[in-house]
C-alpha cells in the first residue's frame, strides 16, 4: 500500500514537471482503485453498481482540473481520495441519498481488486453531445480516435495551440455540465 | 466515451497550466479593492481629526483587530482551498481578533472612562457601521469568491464564510479610519455584527459557487 502510494506521488511529480506519459500512467493506475470505491459507495447506498463508471469519470475530470491544488511536497493519495470522496458524495446526493462516505473506503482498497481494464459510462458521452462543435470534434479525435494533437490540428486545419485550447475548454465544460446537471 | 479514452484526453491536456489559487485570489482582490476604496472615498472618507486620533491607542487598536481578522482569514481560506485540508489546527488563527478585542476591552475598563459604558458601546456611528462595512465588503467578497473558485474546497459553505470574513476584515480596516468611535466595546459590537452579516452572505453564496 505504501509503495503504491509513493509510486503515485512520484508519477504525479513527473506529470506536473511536464511528463505526459507519467500522467497517463498515473491516471490508469488510480482508476481501478477509484472504481472499486465507487462501487462500494453505490452498494452501500443501495444503488446499482453500473453507475460507478460515471462517478469514476467525474473524479478523473476533477483531479485533472484541480491538480494545481496539489502540493508537490505532500503525498498524492490523500489529495486524490479527498477529491474522490467529494465527488462520490455529490453523485450519491444527486441520486437522492444523503450518505457519509468514509475516507477509508478509498485507502483500504486492496491492490488486486477490480482489475477490469476499462468501462464506458453514459453521462460524459451524453454531455459530449452538448458541447460546441469544435470542442466536440477535438475531444472525439483525441479521446476516441486516439489522434495526437498534431494530427488533430491538421485534420481540422487548426493550429496546435487552437487544438489545445479547444481540448482544455471542452474538458472544463464537460466537468461543469456534469456538476450542474 | 470509455474511461481509457477519457484518460487519453486528460493526458493530452497535461501541458495546460494554471496559476496557483493564492495568485488568483491576490489578483481578484487587487481588482476588487479599488471598488471598495471608491465607495469609501465617495461616501465616507478619513475622519478629519485623524492626526490627533493616531495618538489614541484605541484608534490604532481598531486596525490591529481588523487586520488580525483579514490576514488570518486569507491564510485559512487558502489552506481550505486544498481538497484534503481540514480546519483542525487552523481555527485558532481566527480567534486572534477576538483575543485582541478582549485585551482592549479589559484595558479600557481599567482606565478612567471618558464616557459611560453604554455610550461607548452605542457610539454615534452604529448605523453607518452596519451599512458601510457590508457595502465595502461586497466587491471584495465577489473577488474572494472568484479567486477561491479556482481551488477545490471540500466544504464550500465554510470556504465561502472565510471569503466573507476576509472581505469584512479588509472593509472594516477602511471603515476604521472613518469612524470616530474608538471604544473596543463599539468595535466588538457593531463591527462584529457587520462581519457576521458578510460572513453569512459568503457562506450562502459559497455553498453554491465554490463546489467543484
Amino acid at each position: 500500500m505504501r509503495g503504491r502510494e509513493d509510486e503515485w506521488t512520484g508519477l504525479m511529480r513527473s506529470a506536473m514537471a511536464g511528463d505526459d506519459a507519467a500522467y497517463h500512467r498515473l491516471l490508469k493506475a488510480v482508476t481501478p482503485v477509484l472504481r472499486a470505491a465507487a462501487r462500494r459507495g453505490l452498494a452501500r447506498a443501495g444503488q446499482p453498481p453500473d453507475q460507478a463508471e460515471d462517478i469514476v469519470q467525474e473524479i478523473l475530470l476533477a483531479v485533472h482540473l484541480k491538480r494545481h491544488t496539489w502540493d508537490s511536497e505532500a503525498p498524492f493519495a490523500p489529495w486524490l481520495f479527498a477529491i474522490a470522496r467529494n465527488k462520490l458524495i455529490d453523485a450519491l446526493r444527486r441520486r437522492g441519498r444523503r450518505v457519509f462516505v468514509n475516507i477509508d473506503d478509498f485507502a483500504e482498497t486492496l491492490p488486486g481488486e477490480a482489475p477490469q481494464e476499462t468501462a464506458s459510462a453514459s453521462e460524459v458521452a451524453a454531455q459530449l453531445g452538448t458541447l460546441p462543435q469544435r470542442q466536440r470534434d477535438v475531444l472525439q479525435s483525441i479521446a476516441v480516435e486516439s489522434a495526437s494533437i498534431k494530427d488533430t490540428a491538421s485534420k481540422y486545419s487548426m493550429t496546435e495551440g487552437a487544438v489545445r485550447v479547444a481540448l482544455h475548454r471542452g474538458l472544463a465544460a464537460l466537468t461543469a455540465k456534469l456538476r450542474d446537471h | 466515451m470509455d474511461t481509457d479514452q477519457l484518460i487519453r484526453s486528460l493526458a493530452a491536456d497535461n501541458a495546460h497550466r494554471v496559476p496557483r489559487v493564492g495568485a488568483v485570489l491576490t489578483m481578484a482582490l487587487l481588482v476588487a479593492a479599488p471598488l471598495s476604496i471608491l465607495i469609501f472615498a465617495s461616501f465616507l472618507g478619513v475622519r478629519p481629526d485623524v492626526m490627533t486620533a493616531m495618538r489614541n491607542p484605541f484608534f490604532d487598536m481598531k486596525f490591529a483587530v481588523t487586520l488580525s481578522l483579514a490576514i488570518p482569514a486569507i491564510v485559512v481560506s487558502l489552506h481550505l482551498s486544498r481538497p484534503e485540508a481540514l480546519m483542525r489546527g487552523w481555527g485558532w488563527l481566527l480567534l486572534l481578533p477576538v483575543g485582541l478585542l478582549a485585551v482592549a476591552i479589559g484595558s479600557e475598563a481599567m482606565m478612567a472612562p471618558a464616557m459611560p459604558m453604554t455610550m461607548r458601546l452605542m457610539g454615534k456611528n452604529s448605523r453607518v457601521c452596519l451599512v458601510a462595512i457590508p457595502a465595502m465588503s461586497l466587491p471584495l467578497l465577489a473577488g474572494a469568491l472568484f479567486g477561491l473558485r479556482h481551488g477545490a474546497p471540500s466544504q464550500p459553505a465554510l470556504a465561502g464564510a472565510l471569503a466573507g470574513l476576509l472581505s469584512a476584515g479588509l472593509a472594516a480596516t477602511l471603515y476604521a479610519s472613518h469612524c470616530t468611535d474608538d471604544s473596543p466595546l463599539f468595535v466588538a459590537t457593531w463591527y462584529t455584527l457587520a462581519t457576521a452579516l458578510v460572513t453569512a452572505i459568503g457562506a450562502a453564496v459559497g455553498s453554491k459557487v465554490l463546489r467543484y
